[in-house]
């Protein structure tokens, strides 16, 4: 055809041609390099340079790595082992591993229950999470932290049951009663949770030798265990609070708004660690002596406090993001307030909320390492004070600190996956 | 024009008295919005209130149903007073049905969610019934086949539908519309138009807040002019349009239909 005329002469084209592979620089990775890395002289040398840390990087770590030791019992039996193989000791792990997750107080043979309660946490959450699981499934969520409860701290199970059975008494009267106002429902709800804890309380006492398992008291709990039952407990009461408090600062009413805004404003400008100093010290002196208040408890209520706070704005930013509309079409319809806020507001707020609702949870769960401050031991803790002071790891920084990064990262990119999981499941604008 | 003369389809309009308001005044701040309003609405009437933007129109409909509060005069819907009494309103509110300029639906439920949600919480209808009632509705606004979708995945026409059906869901006994066209495309209009004359001829009453005139001669028994928080001229549409007595009434028409 390279002797073709297309101006003078008529063509009509007889054979096809078949589709060609693009030249080598206009494809795969090449061309992907090309575009991506070096498109001109600046990120040409900034490729350069980025490969060169890469290289460095990995340089240190892969040996440590490949070359490091799980065998030995102290950092003299590592480094007989490693010589200058410039491995890390990892036999450390190996030998405090179940002290960087239980702790070095709790017992040895009663481990199993914590790992127990761990396990059931995989049944007990994706209820809550995953709204396509059948809805019954919520009673096992319902029941786990009494039983987690039980299986962690171990004593009589009267406890937890009369704990359970008095919020479910609290539900059934306030449903009751509910009808005729809200302030008395809630009330009588108060009276019936109260009585039934008080009777539980009573017969724990006087049977505290049946339905009993050895108990484990607080000041024994450690390790990332510790981090994990903080961090679920908070982040699972703050939500709740988080929105009640968001609420309350939109709320008409002058003294629940007010409440609102002091709570909120003074929690946030208090740093966490003072409030642990609080929950440590400072509380002891204003509760009578002979009173057993648990140090956990304490630290739970201060970090609940403080990360509810930071909910709160949250979930008022989302609120604040609603069109005014969507409340005036909920009023126009009839819905009464606690309708239109279940069905329409907050569906809707709390779906604007996730990013900022999960960030809060991530730095609440990372901050549960400050309680190591007041001298309760859990994975920094550990590091810090039993397992890096021992003659033995004297100076196993790496291999530890790495450990716990591992830990901590693998929870915390867990939940961030699954908040931009959500987010893609509740997207209905369909933009 | 032949539609102008009489009430089209045989419409027909009781002497019980659906809305009545008297003396009613209304600030925001130091603003006076609402000046003296004294409406009477009679069952089956459909009244569409025009005027220039600012003048209290779309206040006026909100008090109706306490969207907005008044803080002088009387707002009797029904026979049941408008006070601060939270029942009355909630009362007053399920049997006055209300579309907005900007749809609102509810974004995160399906369209049939959208129907059915107020039947079941509010009025208790069984899941099963109120499923059945809203498809009803759904076909009668001509989109029965886009039950299942979302509100986002809608026209704006298709969505201020799916809102009158909403409505219309609880069986309401007076509808109250606040420019329900302003917001959408000129080819829109018309389907949305189409639907409320259809309730129209049904003989819901309804108040209109519209600058659709068209409509206000095909389907009004009223037509209420307003400016600056008053109430300035109100007639049957064909006095209205071809005899405007008020110069503001006057210039306003001029303004409006002069294109």
């Amino acid at each position: 055809m390279s002797d073709m005329h297309a101006e003078s002469v008529a063509f009509v084209r007889e054979t096809a041609l078949p589709p060609a592979v693009p030249p080598i620089a206009e494809r795969g990775a090449v061309r992907w390099m090309r575009i991506n890395l070096f498109s001109g002289w600046i990120n040409t040398v900034m490729t350069l340079i980025g490969a060169f840390i890469v290289f460095w990087l990995l340089s240190g770590l892969i040996p440590w790595i490949v070359n490091g030791t799980w065998e030995g019992d102290s950092i003299r039996d590592c480094r007989e082992i490693l010589q200058d193989s410039g491995g890390g000791c990892f036999a450390v792990l190996r030998e405090r591993w179940p002290q960087l997750l239980f702790g070095f107080q709790y017992p040895e043979e009663l481990r199993w229950r914590p790992s127990l309660a761990f396990a059931l946490l995989f049944v007990a959450v994706p209820p809550v999470l995953f709204y396509k699981l059948p809805r019954w499934m919520l009673v096992i969520t319902a029941v786990f932290p009494f039983l987690a409860y039980w299986l962690i701290w171990g004593g009589t199970a009267i406890s937890p049951i009369f704990a359970a059975l008095g919020l479910v008494a609290g539900y059934l009267v306030f449903v009751r009663v509910e009808k005729r106002g809200l302030v008395a429902g809630l009330l009588a709800a108060l009276v019936a949770v109260v009585a039934v804890w008080w009777l539980g309380g009573a017969l724990a006492d006087e049977f505290s030798r049946s339905l009993r398992i050895e108990a484990v008291p607080s000041r024994q709990m450690g390790g990332f265990m510790l981090n994990l039952i903080l961090g679920v407990v908070c982040v699972s009461l703050s939500v709740p609070i988080g929105i009640l408090l968001a609420m309350g600062r939109q709320s008409r009413l002058p003294v629940v708004k007010g409440f609102s805004i002091v709570f909120i404003e003074f929690v946030r400008g208090v740093p966490l660690i003072t409030l642990l100093f609080v929950a440590n010290v400072v509380l002891a002196y204003f509760l009578p002596p002979s009173t057993n208040f648990d140090l956990i408890l304490r630290v739970i209520i201060m970090i609940t406090m403080f990360s509810s706070a930071y909910i709160a704005e949250v979930i008022r930013g989302g609120l604040a993001a609603l069109p005014k509309g969507q409340y005036e079409a909920a009023d126009s319809l009839g819905l009464d307030y606690a309708q239109s806020m279940r069905l329409i507001i907050l569906p809707q707020a709390l779906k604007i909320s996730i990013p900022g609702i999960v960030n809060v949870a991530v730095g609440l769960f990372k901050d549960t390492t400050l309680v190591s401050v007041i001298s309760m031991f859990d994975l920094v803790g550990m590091i810090r004070g039993p397992i890096l002071s021992s003659t033995a790891w004297l100076g196993v920084y790496w291999e530890l600190w790495a450990a716990a990064c591992v830990l901590f990262f693998t929870v915390c990119y867990g939940i961030s996956q699954y908040s931009q999981w959500l987010e893609r499941q509740l997207r209905t604008d369909h933009r | 024009m032949a539609m102008m003369d009489t009430n089209p389809g045989g419409m027909s309009v009781s002497d019980e008295v659906a809305i009545e308001i008297r003396k009613m005044n209304k600030w925001f701040g130091q603003f006076h919005v609402l000046r003296d309003i004294d409406l009477k609405v009679r069952r089956g009437e459909r009244i569409v209130i025009c005027g220039p933007s600012g003048s209290g129109k779309s206040t006026l409909i909100r008090c109706i149903n306490a969207l907005e509060e008044h803080q002088q005069g009387t707002i009797e819907v029904d026979g049941v007073p408008l006070s601060s009494d939270i029942k009355n309103i909630d009362k007053i509110r399920s049997e006055v049905g209300m579309c907005f300029q900007h749809f609102n639906l509810f974004p995160h439920l399906s369209v049939i969610d959208n129907l059915t949600l107020a039947p079941i919480w509010v009025r208790k209808t069984p899941k099963r019934e109120a499923e059945e009632t809203a498809m009803y509705f759904l076909e009668k606004v001509k989109i029965p086949d886009q039950a299942r979708k979302f509100p986002g995945q809608l026209s704006g026409g298709q969505q201020q539908r799916v809102a009158i059906a909403r409505s219309l869901c609880m069986k309401p006994r007076i509808m109250l519309f606040d420019e329900p066209t302003s917001a959408l495309d000129p080819e829109m209009i018309k389907e949305v138009l189409d639907t409320m004359i259809q309730l129209a001829e049904e003989g819901m009453t309804m108040i209109c807040v519209t600058h659709e005139m068209g409509f206000a001669r095909q389907v009004a028994n009223r037509v209420i002019f307003m400016d600056e928080g008053q109430i300035v001229e109100q007639n049957e549409p064909e006095e209205f349009f071809l005899r405007p007595r008020n110069e503001r009434t006057k210039l306003f028409l001029s303004q409006i239909l002069g294109h």
